[in-house]
């Protein structure tokens, strides 16, 4: 009747997971009540949860990303106490099988579930202000995306309380991933979370890649396209031809798994190195599809903050594109040590360094544009140049790696792990956190508090170097990743302090928390009445925050790059609209609850394959399928925004800006 | 409103990429056209698996002794003609000719049934025979690689259905003509798809 779930499943003798589940318990149950006291839930439900507005889309994209920040955190942390106790005799809190689950979430969270939702979301948010359009190309569609990645995001936590995840690993090699020698539910639940939320985010891809094709604002060529858009292309190139190797690999894993087929099981001519191959030829170009967004925010970030045009426009667009096709022609130094041979070991590590010459062009391009500019050091310049060094750090030790000689001896070590958290943490966290402190104001209609961002910077850049510069040391003293116990007391020092670099990061969380809070309280004195709180260059500041559901009330017509700029230059700003020119009615797209429906059947049937529950996959299948045809039908699908209403928005807010 | 109404005009002095936002109709295809192309990189992949691993045979049967050649092009034969079909059905939304179009694609829709009923009598002969997909990675290899496009066919037969009964309940408003457009260009892609699989599964069989 329920498959292979019974109560056995929830782990009542694990304290930790326990209390763990406990805290999470109280604080939705406190959440939900207050949504339900207060009588939230239909405004939540008629302006959030069923809104295909791209901005509120984007918003939430970046909610979640937070919370799972939270998430993936606590994994982290624990990570680091045990690994700063279990030295020599001692063993630590953690069990291995448990220590296992607890480095394979971590990476699992960190990538799909915090980087990724964190980039989309300000794509979604940015790319379509930034290109002075409406709305992207599907909007109802990018409902449904969002609402498959929250799927994805809830069958990721269930494992936490009912079952348990994966011990195998962020990318879940076989054969330890096959049946055989993990016969549980933790590969299942990594597999269908994965294979729902990256169905969302391939779909997304598409959305925006088709946005900023076929949908800019009148005169936007693609050389006046800002910097952000261009990389937002090429992100969302690389998910478009990147994330079906990912379904298509984990659907053979799957296959082996329940239907007993062989593509990488050691007997019957199955070949574990195929996927070890196909995982990272998704695995590179998905590292280039989180950093790409990154450096487009950062060099939106440079060029506002300096005060100038970015220096090198057309050589920074040519890198982002010579990097997005370069992606996916260096996956093989991954595993240099798995037996290909010299030649090829050879041509990967070559292209492996010849990546590093476009993104070195950019780092000089950011060099320059601060170069002779007036440079305002707020919150998002902080995290600019706080990347722009650590970045390069992260950099040279990849271009080190990139040589297969010595990634024999640091393959699988700690200073594998310190490497790529130098590229990760100083380039998509911070690029991220400024992307948040950026374009905050444009969401919200107030400015983030600087003082409280700064010391969250401090954290994080503190924090990264103290919890990661003692693993390169451990790492090239031989310490491996994945390590639940050493014996050598040497190490435990240097643990110590990258455990104190992790409390310092746990700081900036908090505080990111508490700058939330305080703004919100304080709005009243921040407020961004102009919509250009930064003096900024692009579209998305030429319209008023936070913008209408419409965006722009007339479409910009764009002469030049930086064309806010080039408008506020100009005697009379010819973008900003008068108020007095006439107003049409305006379309924009009804909302509708399909991508929530969509997402919560397939939400059961991803559920009831994990548990094999025959009946209840069907149920969620059926429901798909229903809730499917139910829009398919629905002819009413715009709705129009009555020129008086337009008007009136205009009216007042002229007059708050005035 | 993803877009305005306004159509872009090749021949003006304003270049292509600075007429602002495309058409809905140029939109909506474009992005069914990225799908397409995500989807073929999915049979890529596919293909990739069964170039690996199509002489892993574990010391069981090989393509050559299972395939029967005379089969798969009669399945061939179906498929292509289908096509053509889907093509001709296609016009007729385009002229909103709904008499023509129900003919063409229900002929279509007979076609591809017909391929699929003979994709599963050789499925199931083989699995008789004890060359079922747990037998060796290439029978893995193969029955996943024939079995998507075969499941791409019947999604594709599925979505033919709900658009007669579109056409039947809405009538060829934009919307609908919209969506049989992209269901064209499905159907066409499963056709280009089969094409790689007919040559490297059947003919390339050893």
């Amino acid at each position: 009747m329920l498959g292979r779930l019974s109560l056995a499943a929830i782990p009542f003798d694990q304290p930790i997971v326990m209390i763990t589940v406990g805290t999470i318990g109280v604080v939705l149950f406190a959440v939900l009540a207050l949504v339900t006291v207060k009588g939230w839930w239909p405004y939540l439900w008629r302006e959030w949860i069923t809104s295909v507005d791209h901005k509120r889309i984007g918003v939430m994209y970046m909610i979640v990303a937070l919370v799972m920040l939270v998430r993936g955190f606590a994994d982290a942390i624990m990570m680091r106490t045990q690994l700063a106790l279990a030295a020599g005799h001692a063993q630590g809190y953690l069990p291995p099988e448990h220590y296992d689950q607890i480095f394979s979430a971590h990476g699992t969270i960190m990538i799909f579930f915090v980087a990724m939702p964190f980039v989309i979301g300000l794509m979604n948010f940015a790319v379509p202000l930034q290109l002075g359009v409406r709305d992207v190309a599907f909007p109802v569609l990018n409902s449904v995306s969002f609402w498959l990645t929250a799927a994805g995001v809830l069958l990721v936590n269930l494992s936490l309380f009912v079952g348990e995840f994966a011990r195998t690993g962020w990318l879940a090699y076989p054969p330890l991933s096959e049946l055989a020698y993990s016969p549980g539910v933790g590969v299942d639940y990594y597999l269908w979370s994965l294979q729902i939320s990256g169905l969302g985010t391939l779909l997304s891809g598409i959305n925006l890649t088709t946005t900023i094709l076929k949908l800019r604002a009148p005169g936007m060529g693609y050389s006046r396209m800002p910097v952000f858009c261009w990389t937002a292309l090429a992100s969302n190139l690389l998910i478009v031809a990147a994330f079906p190797v990912l379904t298509a690999t984990f659907a053979m894993l799957l296959l082996d798994r329940y239907c007993d087929f062989h593509f990488f099981t050691n007997d019957l001519g199955g070949n574990p190195m195929m996927y070890i191959n196909l995982i990272w030829i998704w695995g590179h170009p998905e590292v280039y599809i989180l950093i790409l967004p990154a450096f487009g925010v950062f060099s939106e970030v440079v060029a506002t903050f300096s005060g100038k045009p970015l220096f090198g426009y057309r050589s920074m667009v040519l890198a982002t594109m010579a990097i997005c096709v370069l992606s996916f022609m260096v996956w093989l130094h991954h595993f240099f040590t798995m037996g290909a041979g010299a030649d090829v070991n050879a041509f990967f590590g070559v292209m492996t360094m010849i990546i590093a010459v476009p993104t070195g062009v950019k780092v000089f391009n950011w060099l320059f544009t601060l170069y002779g500019g007036r440079v305002r050091f707020s919150v998002p310049m902080y995290w600019t140049i706080g990347f722009i060094v650590t970045f390069v750090i992260g950099g040279m030790t990849g271009v080190l790696m990139a040589i297969p000689p010595a990634d024999f001896v640091l393959h699988n070590s700690l200073f594998l792990i310190a490497h790529f958290h130098n590229t990760a943490i100083g380039g998509v966290v911070f690029g991220v956190m400024a992307g948040y402190s950026y374009w905050f104001p444009k969401a919200f209609g107030f400015k983030l508090n600087e003082r409280i961002g700064k010391a969250i910077f401090w954290c994080w850049f503190i924090g990264f170097y103290l919890a990661f510069m003692p693993l390169y040391a451990l790492g090239l003293m031989g310490a491996t990743r994945r390590m639940q116990h050493y014996p050598d007391l040497h190490w435990q020092p240097l643990m110590l302090v990258a455990l104190a670099g992790a409390v310092c990061i746990f700081l900036g969380i908090i505080l990111t928390g508490v700058q939330l809070a305080v703004s919100i309280r304080a709005r009243a004195r921040n407020l961004d009445l102009t919509g250009d709180p930064w003096d900024g260059r692009t579209l998305e500041w030429s319209t008023p925050s936070p913008p209408p559901a419409w965006n722009f009330t007339h479409l910009p017509h764009v002469e030049r790059r930086d064309a806010h700029w080039v408008a506020k230059q100009a005697p009379k700003p010819s973008i900003t609209p008068k108020p007095d020119r006439a107003v049409g009615p305006i379309h924009v797209p009804r909302n509708t609850p399909i991508g929530v429906f969509v997402a919560f059947f397939t939400a059961i049937l991803g559920f009831a394959l994990i548990w094999r529950i025959d009946w209840l996959a069907v149920i969620g299948l059926v429901g798909v399928l229903a809730v499917g045809l139910w829009h398919v039908w629905q002819t009413d699908r715009e709705m129009v925004i009555a020129p008086d209403e337009v008007t009136e928005f205009e009216r007042r807010n002229v007059k708050e800006a005035a | 409103m993803s877009a305005t109404g306004e159509s872009l005009e090749l021949g003006s002095a304003v270049p292509l990429s600075q007429q602002g936002p495309a058409p809905t109709r140029v939109v909506a295809g474009f992005g069914f056209w990225l799908f397409l192309l995500s989807d073929i990189i999915l049979f890529a992949v596919l293909f990739a698996g069964y170039a690996v691993l199509s002489g892993a045979t574990a010391e069981g049967p090989t393509g050559a002794e299972l395939f029967d050649k005379r089969h798969v092009f009669l399945e061939t034969a179906c498929l292509l003609a289908s096509s053509a079909t889907c093509g001709f059905g296609t016009l007729a939304v385009l002229r909103t000719d709904s008499r023509a179009m129900f003919f063409w694609m229900f002929t279509t829709f007979v076609l591809g049934a017909l391929f699929l009923s003979m994709e599963a009598k050789e499925f199931a002969s083989m699995v008789a025979a004890g060359a079922g997909p747990s037998h060796s990675a290439f029978l893995s290899a193969f029955f996943a690689l024939v079995g998507t496009h075969g499941l791409h066919v019947s999604l594709g037969l599925v979505w033919l259905v709900i658009m007669l009964l579109q056409v039947a309940t809405l009538g060829f408003q934009p919307m609908v003509a919209r969506r049989f457009f992209c269901f064209g260009l499905f159907w066409h892609a499963l056709d280009i798809v089969w094409i790689g699989v007919f040559t490297i599964v059947y003919l390339g069989a050893h």
